[in-house]
């Protein structure tokens, strides 16, 4: 197994951050209510933080019914490679003479993997040949050393800086909720959307509503030594407990809801046989990980034209590769890169494809140096890329070097040669044409980078 | 006070024990009914050593908790308690106490600090409202969760000042203004730590450097306050009393008390010495509208515990924690300083129950290609199905429906006798499911 870091890190990362605590903001941290309910139109099942208990859900619905009817916005999708991803492997130095000196076990050959055009010290990992695909289509922005100042190797704390876009422990709404919560409206639960089964802390809002959506497959009565006919019965018989002669306050709650959610499982398995499948020519990679799925529901959802603003989901694979690197960092790119590419010729062959931009992310890159597991520990500066046909095409920073000083850091960590704030401010000025000062602290102090082809 | 003077059988035990711990073992309520209500009250909140009844708790692979290292079994650890404890107040009553003083490890980051307040909880679970707000200032957690620790003379922080009159004393806007906010801050500065690299916050301490020994205006009271100072006066202002009292009273009754008994455990409080909340509890757990009034629904933890001990299981999966961040409670991290508040109801914390009861069934769960034997016959199962449960009593509505599925399912299974003993197993599997997660054993 490659994963290093169990569940006792958490723990470990807690215990070990002199003066700062590693606030995570969690959903629930920002007093966000959660509640669920079916998307008749959709045909899904949502979790909806936030928006104020009074907001009662059919007005949810109508929300997403009238902010369906206004022309359709651009949509930013936040990928995020759990764990911190070794760029120094997805695109692999090959042409840096420290590289194979620095890496002696995990050095991947030049003949393995496809050149990066811009940079020839540069060379794609084996399982990213559909992200070079669509970077010679001009459709990928490479960031080979995306970071920030005074880095944290904390995976909680440096992911907390990048979902709430700042380095600041304290701050407990996501950049893209207080974009949601800058540009959206108190009733469409679908402009911040997170797939997946908890909201995406990127997508925390402090007023406005967000919406998580889980398979429609996952809300069900199920139980182990029951099946067949009596399983249905089963199923007929939850919502049968819920009679009651009215008496008692607590059981009507407890009845009430037992018949809401009985409910909503009828629904959701009448919608669930009927929705379709992804357009003639295109083949996301057949696998049980949610990943490419989350993708094709959200193209599907995309191209029915629902009112979907920012959108956010971990990518396949787990990055927090400790030992023996090799092989599962494989086969986490090679799903990761497949679904992408096939997201992006979904959205083409939808017409869609110019109003949707992906932004691929992770909390750190990984140390300059191998260590002696066959794997890499927690680096600073990381991978990044932005997706789609109005992507620029061209790198945003460039690859720094392996040099001790120059590239690397004195711990050996690879200098970052592009920030992540002056990236959203940039995104939020260019493809949102909002106020990036409203958004992210600081806004005015980070530079821009121009992202879009003109 | 007024006492309930009406019958205390098996049903009004039952009530107690869920509203006042986490619900009977089998033969628990019968046995408790027989010390009749003021007994059974008493036996609650004067309860004698602790001890534990049951297997002590495990992993899934059998090793034991490691509740200040390993994530999660904080919660396993507590809930463990919840089970098998001989003193289920205690228990109660510090959740109560973690609720009103709501701390999250989210912020805090480490389980040794908040293990280290559930303590503090646990010994003044029953005592006095004075010391626990005197310890809870300065407890670890608190000062790490509500910046108590980054509160000097130089850089004020309001965060503890605002929250322990909002939220643990006062009430919000009751009998405090902005500017007292601003003087408690100054009044609470002086709390310090250290960083020890690779451990984290160590020796918590006040330091005088930190400390504004300026002169206060708080309440309309003049002086050189501290944080002990800070504390009193809290305690002292006359908005004080009827806060715990409601805010107490919540805790086990739904309906707000009439103001005859407001007025009454008023004034109990107020008189007691160290304004204690053992003679309060006594009051409210005898107090008619707790057995007479609507029930309640049971937080998610409650009801978890409260599956165990009627199926006489000890904690020996890890499950628990997630089923209850699901089902909207994992102990050590509620969602903000306001604590879980008691919606505890939706569609998805629905499904999340219905796990859980699932889970806590799976070790008695009946093998149906094994054609275990089951009674074919719907009245006996379902007094099966409840016996295994602790034989709780379900409504007739309850029962009508369950009677229900048993005929369509036996129906379904037509004459074939294979068939017929296989669907009869899966009845019973499917009985316990349902009863477990039936209206009345979610709420009490």
């Amino acid at each position: 197994m490659s994963i290093g870091c169990n569940e006792f890190c958490r723990a470990h990362a807690g215990a070990g951050l002199p003066g700062i605590e590693p606030g995570m903001p969690m959903p629930a941290g920002t007093g966000l209510t959660r509640r669920s309910f079916l998307l008749r139109s959709a045909g899904v099942a949502l979790a909806v933080y936030g928006g104020g208990s009074a907001l009662r859900l059919a007005a949810l619905e109508d929300g997403v019914a009238s902010a369906a009817a206004a022309r359709p916005g651009r949509v930013l999708v936040s990928v995020f490679l759990d764990g911190g991803a070794d760029g120094l492997s997805m695109l692999f130095p090959a042409g840096d003479t420290r590289y194979t000196q620095l890496r002696p076990a995990l050095a991947l050959k030049p003949s393995t993997g496809l050149p990066f055009a811009e940079d020839n010290r540069l060379f794609w990992h084996p399982s990213l040949a559909s992200l070079a695909t669509l970077h010679g289509e001009g459709k990928v922005s490479a960031m080979p050393a995306i970071g920030y100042d005074h880095p944290d190797q904390s995976h909680f704390t440096s992911r907390h800086y990048w979902q709430v876009g700042a380095t600041d422990a304290h701050l407990n709404s996501g950049w893209l909720g207080r974009f949601i919560d800058h540009v959206g409206t108190d009733a469409n639960p679908l402009q911040g959307l997170s797939l997946g089964y908890q909201l995406a802390p990127q997508l925390a809002t402090s007023s406005r509503p967000v919406a998580t959506l889980d398979s429609a497959q996952s809300y069900d009565f199920r139980l182990n030594g029951v099946y067949g006919q009596p399983a249905e019965r089963l199923r007929a018989a939850v919502g049968d407990l819920a009679h009651h002669d009215g008496s008692d306050a607590g059981i009507a709650t407890a009845a009430s809801t037992i018949v809401q959610s009985a409910e909503l499982r009828f629904q959701l398995r009448a919608y669930a046989t009927n929705r379709g499948g992804a357009p003639a020519g295109v083949a996301y990679p057949a696998t049980r990980d949610s990943f490419p799925q989350h993708l094709q529901t959200l193209a599907g959802l995309l191209g029915a034209g629902f009112p979907i603003r920012a959108v956010a989901m971990r990518a396949s694979g787990s990055y927090d590769t400790h030992s023996a690197e090799a092989q599962p960092l494989t086969q986490g790119l090679k799903t990761t890169a497949d679904s992408l590419l096939a997201f992006q010729r979904d959205l083409e062959a939808r017409g869609i494809a110019d109003r949707v931009l992906v932004h691929v992310w992770t909390e750190f890159g990984r140390r300059g140096k191998e260590n002696a597991s066959g794997g890499t520990d927690h680096g600073a500066a990381g991978p990044g890329f932005l997706i789609g046909t109005r992507a620029s095409g061209k790198m945003i920073g460039q690859f720094p070097g392996l040099a001790d000083g120059s590239g690397l850091d004195r711990l050996g960590n690879l200098v970052p040669t592009a920030d992540f704030r002056a990236l959203y401010a940039s995104l939020l000025e260019q493809w949102f044409q909002t106020d990036a000062a409203a958004v992210i602290p600081g806004a005015a102090s980070f530079s821009r980078y121009s992202l879009l082809k003109a | 006070v007024e006492i309930y003077d009406g019958s205390f059988g098996t049903k009004q035990a039952t009530r107690l024990l869920l509203r006042a711990g986490f619900g009977p073992r089998k033969g628990e309520a019968e046995k408790l009914a027989q010390l009749g209500l003021r007994g059974a009250v008493t036996h609650l909140t004067r309860p004698r050593r602790e001890s534990f009844v049951g297997p002590a708790p495990v992993d899934d692979k059998g090793r034991p908790l490691a509740p200040y290292d390993a994530f999660g079994h904080d919660h396993l650890w507590w809930l463990d308690r919840m089970v098998r404890t001989s003193r289920p107040l205690v228990e109660r009553m510090t959740l109560v106490w973690h609720d009103w003083f709501a701390t999250s490890n989210a912020m805090v980051g480490s389980q040794r600090l908040m293990l280290d307040q559930n303590k503090l909880l646990r010994r003044e679970s029953l005592g006095s409202f004075a010391s626990l707000l005197h310890d809870v200032t300065i407890d670890p957690a608190m000062l790490l969760w509500l910046n108590g620790n980054r509160n000097s003379a130089r850089a004020p922080n309001e965060n503890y000042a605002r929250e322990m009159m909002e939220l643990f004393t006062l009430g919000a806007d009751q009998g405090y203004t902005e500017q007292d906010v601003r003087e408690q801050a100054r009044a609470l500065t002086g709390w310090t730590n250290d960083y020890q690299q690779g451990y984290g916050p160590v020796n918590f301490h006040f330091d005088p450097r930190r400390h504004d020994d300026g002169p206060k205006t708080i309440f309309g009271k003049s002086g050189d306050f501290d944080w002990q100072g800070s504390v009193k006066l809290c305690l002292a202002n006359p908005k004080h009393p009827q806060w715990v009292v409601s805010k107490l009273w919540g805790y086990f009754v739904p309906t707000a008390p009439d103001a005859e008994t407001q007025t009454a455990l008023v004034g109990l409080y107020a008189s007691s010495p160290k304004l204690e909340v053992r003679p309060l509890l006594e009051a409210i757990l005898m107090h008619p509208t707790l057995y007479e009034g609507p029930s309640l629904v049971l937080p998610p933890v409650v009801y978890t515990a409260s599956l165990l001990r009627r199926l006489g299981r000890g904690i020996d999966t890890t499950s628990w924690v997630s089923l209850g961040a699901a089902a909207g409670q994992q102990l050590f991290y509620p969602p903000n300083v306001a604590g879980w508040g008691s919606r505890w109801l939706d569609t998805a914390t629905f499904l999340a129950r219905w796990s859980l009861a699932a889970n806590a069934l799976k070790p008695f769960q009946l093998d149906p290609s094994k054609g275990a034997a089951a009674p074919d016959d719907p009245g006996r199962q379902i007094t099966a199905a409840t016996r295994l449960l602790g034989s709780p009593a379900p409504r007739k509505e309850t029962v009508a429906a369950l009677g229900r599925f048993v005929h369509g399912t036996l129906a379904d299974a037509g004459g074939d006798a294979g068939r017929r003993s296989q669907y009869a197993v899966m009845v019973q599997n499917t009985l316990r499911q349902l009863i477990a997660v039936s209206p009345e054993l979610q709420v009490a």
